[in-house]
């Protein structure tokens, strides 16, 4: 059958296998065929795509216990995020990381090692993580922490799911008083007051900002700061703090049919850009937002991954590092605003300090944008690779769809010995996805 | 007032762990009934987990009908709803060829069902009060050459429904027959479903509990399949003869 991730690009053809228990996924391990597991298809391109078979882990979706002492969930890979928010935000705990959906899987997130707004502060995903286990090439499930298998847990957490089949985890969660967030918003004229308001920011829990790509001169990088605090039962007027789990239910929206290619152009989202700009920078005071539009703004719109049409769009998400990230992101923005193809969606952030063996983030910034696949997007595309290499920068692998793998290569010395542990336990043949084989992984 | 117990048979199976979760999110503690029981941990610590509610496991086999009175005993308590989700679709190819392999369809969706619920009707009319929720097909509306003896087992179970809901109007047990049409399970997998036709077992399970507390007697879970049955048992014999469907 046809796959795709969900920025719908590229589509590939794969055998999809639905395993229901441990003994069937370990007969198609030990099958023979190069194999990757998939969770919910959030990964943007080919991550979680096998050229010759793909092992859908949405029948492993249990969670299987929970000690409200140590904030300590152990549960299967299948799980999504939102179903551990729905079960235990009414008991007081959080992710005490989630990307911006909260429609992935735990293994997903693990494999990923996805980072939210707290990176700063608090790291990758895996900070919460005690222990995963995993089955590896001999079919056999091990379970792998810091202290057992350490070699094995550093790589699998940001090794997209090329060390081995991730079937259960345990993980903590996060103590929380409320379902709210304090949020201040700050607008930052250019990229340099953005910059600054981040760095002013490195205590706070939460930040993120949304970048006007097209802004260009004076106003390059013109940005709105968000700033989110968990808020307490004190934070609450008197009407929510009765009930402060609860957050009203939002209103859904559907993107009906795949939009057409022309609604989305330079002048509607420099249009949109200049209007969200305007209405953030009002709307600056501080205010209560409900944890799930302020982490999954962009879940209200069930589809909107069709708002970029039929041929589907590419992320592009790269870090740089601190004493390049200026220099870097600058460049960056001029080649956008250059190439006038407005991303929809422009995301920066500081990133802190990080471990692990292929995870993504290093200390610096980290700017993610999309495009519409188009022959000038992928052009540009491979403009901002060539950028984010001059600069010392590397690239997540969760969102890329397209990079090649010399570009990987030169922007990640941790390549090599992540394809040699591979090599060396015999998992090279075995798990095997259409991004590792284009990667060379 | 304390939340009623809910017994699922045929916990294993899709619907029946969609229904146990919409049940346990309404707060009922769960009694989850199959076979090799001791199997289905995983769930009963999930369910638990998720919706906070007691939930244990059964040890039932549908065949073994000589067993099905001390199944009941055994349990902890009288459920107050008990829903059937037990059923074998087989190959319809097998059953032509392999009598046995029939039988065991005829059984698993009919003989098995039929008995465990004329068990618990009885308890429940004695009690004078509880719901039987039985899960039979679109399959048994008119039989069809793909699937003629599920079909055949399932007619006999809506039947067996009907009559049942018969005999206890009025002694405060209420009998409902759920009539899936395709849903997404291990059942139908590999099968090409056509998507509007078709539900998950989470959607199914909560038109269930809505249906079973609106005390619906006969429900299709989506409008769409009502309209299509009505056609299907409309066309004159002659035609359906030879229709493939």
């Amino acid at each position: 059958m046809k796959l795709s991730g969900w920025g719908r690009y590229p589509v590939l053809e794969t055998r999809l296998h639905r395993p229901r228990s441990v003994e069937a996924l370990r007969a198609l391990v030990l099958s023979g065929t190069g194999l990757i597991a998939r969770g919910n298809g959030r990964a943007y391109g080919d991550s979680a795509i096998g050229t010759a078979a793909t092992v859908a882990m949405g029948q492993f979706d249990r969670m299987l216990a929970f000690d409200a002492e140590t904030g300590q969930l152990i549960a299967e890979a299948g799980v999504l995020l939102g179903d551990i928010i729905t079960a235990f935000l009414p008991r007081g705990w959080f992710p005490m990381v989630t990307p911006g959906t909260k429609f992935v899987t735990l293994g997903g997130a693990i494999a990923a090692d996805v980072h939210g707004k707290n990176h700063h502060k608090e790291g990758s995903f895996r900070t919460c993580v005690d222990w995963i286990e995993l089955m590896g090439p001999d079919g056999e499930v091990r379970r792998c922490s810091r202290q057992a298998n350490p070699v094995l847990f550093d790589h699998a957490l940001g090794g997209m799911g090329l060390t081995g089949i991730i079937l259960r985890a345990a993980i903590r969660l996060r103590p929380v008083g409320t379902g709210w967030i304090r949020q201040l918003t700050i607008p930052a004229a250019n990229l340099a007051q953005a910059m600054e308001a981040f760095e002013e920011a490195r205590n706070t829990t939460y930040s993120v900002a949304w970048i006007d790509c097209l802004a260009t001169g004076a106003a390059r990088g013109r940005s709105l700061v968000m700033l989110g605090e968990h808020a307490t039962p004190a934070d609450l007027p008197p009407a929510k703090a009765e009930a402060p789990f609860h957050v009203p239910p939002r209103r859904k929206f559907s993107v009906p049919l795949d939009f057409p290619l022309f609604a989305l152009n330079r002048f509607t989202v420099a249009a949109f850009n200049a209007l969200y700009y305007h209405a953030g920078a009002r709307k600056s005071a501080a205010r209560l937002v409900d944890w799930d539009g302020y982490f999954y703004p962009l879940d209200a719109v069930n589809g909107w991954n069709r708002i970029y049409g039929r041929k589907g769009f590419a992320q592009f998400q790269c870090v740089l590092p601190l004493d390049s990230s200026q220099a870097g992101l600058t460049a960056l923005l001029d080649a956008i605003a250059a190439a006038k193809s407005g991303s929809f969606l422009a995301v920066l952030k500081r990133f802190g300090t990080q471990e692990g063996a292929l995870s993504f983030p290093m200390e610096g910034y980290t700017l993610a944008l999309d495009f519409p696949v188009n022959g000038r997007s992928l052009a540009l595309l491979d403009r901002l690779d060539s950028i984010t290499l001059d600069h010392g920068g590397r690239f997540y692998l969760a969102k890329d769809a397209r990079m090649s793998a010399a570009t990987l290569r030169a922007s990640d010395g941790r390549v090599g010995e992540f394809h040699a542990l591979r090599d060396a336990d015999g998992l090279s043949d075995r798990f095997r996805s259409a991004q590792s084989e284009r990667l060379g992984l | 007032m304390t939340i009623p117990p809910v017994l699922i048979l045929g916990a294993r199976s899709d619907i029946g762990r969609a229904i146990a979760h919409a049940y346990a999110a309404g707060g009922h503690p769960v009694q989850l009934a199959a076979r090799g029981a001791d199997t289905l941990e995983a769930d009963r610590a999930d369910i638990a987990l998720r919706h906070g509610v007691p939930v244990t496991l059964h040890e039932f086999d549908a065949l073994s009908t000589e067993r099905h009175a001390d199944f009941i005993d055994s349990l902890p308590n009288l459920p107050e709803i008990a829903v059937c989700a037990v059923g074998l679709m087989g190959r319809q190819e097998d059953s032509e060829q392999d009598t046995a392999n029939a039988a065991r369809v005829l059984r698993s969706n009919f003989e098995g069902p039929a008995s465990i619920l004329g068990v618990l009707a009885n308890r429940f009319e004695t009690r004078r009060s509880g719901t039987i929720i039985g899960i039979s097909s679109v399959a048994g509306e008119r039989g069809r050459a793909s699937n003629y003896t599920y079909g055949a087992a399932k007619a006999g179970f809506t039947a067996f429904l009907s009559g049942l809901r018969n005999r206890l109007t009025g002694s405060g047990v209420h009998v409902m027959t759920v009539l899936p049409g395709f849903v997404a399970t291990r059942m139908t997998e590999g099968l090409d479903l056509p998507e509007r036709l078709t539900t998950d077992p989470a959607t199914l399970a909560r038109r269930v509990l809505r249906a079973a507390q609106a005390r619906r007697n006969v429900i299709y879970v989506t409008r769409i399949w009502w309209l299509v049955m009505l056609i299907i048992r409309n066309i004159p014999e002659p035609v359906f003869k030879r229709l493939r469907l």
